[in-house]
């Protein structure tokens, strides 16, 4: 279970109104998930997201001889999934669980459907996306400079 | 207090333990005289006889007589530090500088975020935190390194994630296969926090952009410049504020810093060429 209140704790959901909260609520259902569980899957229908409670969640993508490289972790407050938003709306990433997971999973199709229909609810969600994504390109950038390496010259 | 604050004061190389691939951490002993207690922060200029003095921050714990300093090999002068064997003699001067102020702290909850050998001048804020837990609110270390193999202190760090009132959160920029914690520029476990702003005093250290974007995220979530402290690196030589070698803006960085309150840091970081 989960309140509006919890709900408007997460930075996606901040700037939603009660009645809003609640909407989105409905959409929604507590889940856990194991650790090593692969909640996502590259190339898969991008249907639901998910807002993680607790543990951490690995965005991976697939490499030869069952490897995979993590390009980056989510944890407590962030949102795993947005490629519902856009089309072609299928999944970039694996998402997998590499600690035990419990998360607030959401119906992202019925989602997109209030947010196309009520600019008044899509406005903030897509704001709040797109300043998450923000975030996580400027941390991906922060990366690429590799600013930890050796200055060393030669 | 010594006579002259330039004369350096012969230390031997007690222990020498290699941290990561480029750095070392050596234990120095007073040959005779030991310098004065430092506080956390706070710098000394370590001198390779016939090679050459830099300045490198001291990342142990206070009040032993000894000094635990941590050397990059980046250079001529830091590779010889970083090379110097148990029993061999180096000069050195100080305590230099402005230290992170860990009492400014007292009754709030503390962040620290260190990356690469930023660590390293925070271990010793980490070290009297720890100390003196019951003074503080709740406490917070984020460290970043490039890869898992880069972590100075390592056993220390892991000791620490398992200390029931630190949170800890060590992040890589790119994981090694074994490694399966987190993934992500410190900015992001930063973000993820939640914290009381109006309680929070922040300790950052480690390649100035990474003290900028941590600060921005600091500042977002309402923490006043003033309670954020970065620590400045500048080329430093005399470490007394005499040379001006390491000017920046209105500060001579050895002597009115090199840890400074955000509000000061921040226009001054923001000066292309500074």
């Amino acid at each position: 279970m989960y309140t509006t209140e919890e709900l408007a704790r997460f930075p996606l959901l901040a700037d939603l109104t009660e009645s809003q909260l609640e909407r989105v609520g409905s959409l929604g259902h507590t889940v856990t998930f194991a650790t090593g569980h692969r909640i996502i899957e590259e190339g898969r229908p991008a249907d639901r997201c998910w807002l993680i409670r607790s543990g951490r969640v690995a965005l991976q993508t697939p490499l030869p001889n069952n490897a995979a490289s993590t390009v980056q972790t989510l944890g407590p407050g962030d949102v795993l999934g947005w490629s519902w938003l856009l089309a072609p709306y299928r999944w970039r990433f694996d998402g997998v669980a590499t600690e035990p997971v419990e998360a607030i999973e959401i119906d992202a199709v019925q989602l997109r459907e209030f947010a196309t229909h009520d600019c008044r609810l899509g406005y903030p969600l897509a704001m709040r996306l797109l300043e998450a994504l923000a975030d996580r390109l400027h941390g991906t950038r922060a990366r690429l400079i590799d600013m930890y390496g050796s200055p060393r010259a030669s | 207090m010594l006579a002259d604050p330039m004369l350096p004061v012969p230390y031997s190389v007690a222990r020498r333990h290699v941290e990561t691939a480029d750095s070392a951490t050596l234990l120095l002993e007073p040959v005779a005289e030991a310098l004065p207690a430092f506080e956390p922060g706070q710098f000394t200029m370590l001198c390779v006889p016939g090679v050459g003095e830099v300045a490198i921050s001291i990342s142990g714990a206070n009040g032993t007589g000894t000094l635990t300093q941590t050397v990059r090999d980046v250079g001529a002068v830091s590779r010889a530090l970083h090379d110097a064997e148990p029993g061999a003699t180096l000069g050195v001067r100080g305590p230099y500088g402005v230290g992170w102020g860990v009492a400014s702290a007292i009754g709030r909850d503390v962040v620290v975020v260190a990356g690469g050998v930023g660590l390293a001048p925070l271990r010793p804020v980490v070290l009297a935190l720890l100390a003196d837990r019951a003074s503080f609110g709740r406490m917070v270390l984020i460290v970043g390194a490039r890869n898992p193999e880069e972590f100075l202190f390592r056993e220390q760090l892991l000791g620490w994630t398992q200390h029931s009132d630190l949170e800890v959160e060590l992040t890589v920029d790119v994981p090694a296969p074994e490694w399966v914690g987190p993934v992500g520029f410190v900015t992001e476990p930063l973000a993820r926090l939640d914290i009381d702003p109006t309680r929070t005093t922040a300790f950052l250290c480690g390649p100035e952009p990474m003290m900028r974007f941590s600060a921005d995220v600091l500042l977002r979530k309402g923490v006043a410049a003033e309670h954020i402290r970065v620590s400045l690196e500048r080329n430093m030589k005399c470490g007394v504020g005499l040379c001006g070698h390491c000017q920046l803006g209105p500060l001579l960085v050895c002597r009115d810093g090199p840890v400074v309150t955000y509000d000061v840091a921040a226009p001054l970081l923001a000066i292309r060429g500074l």
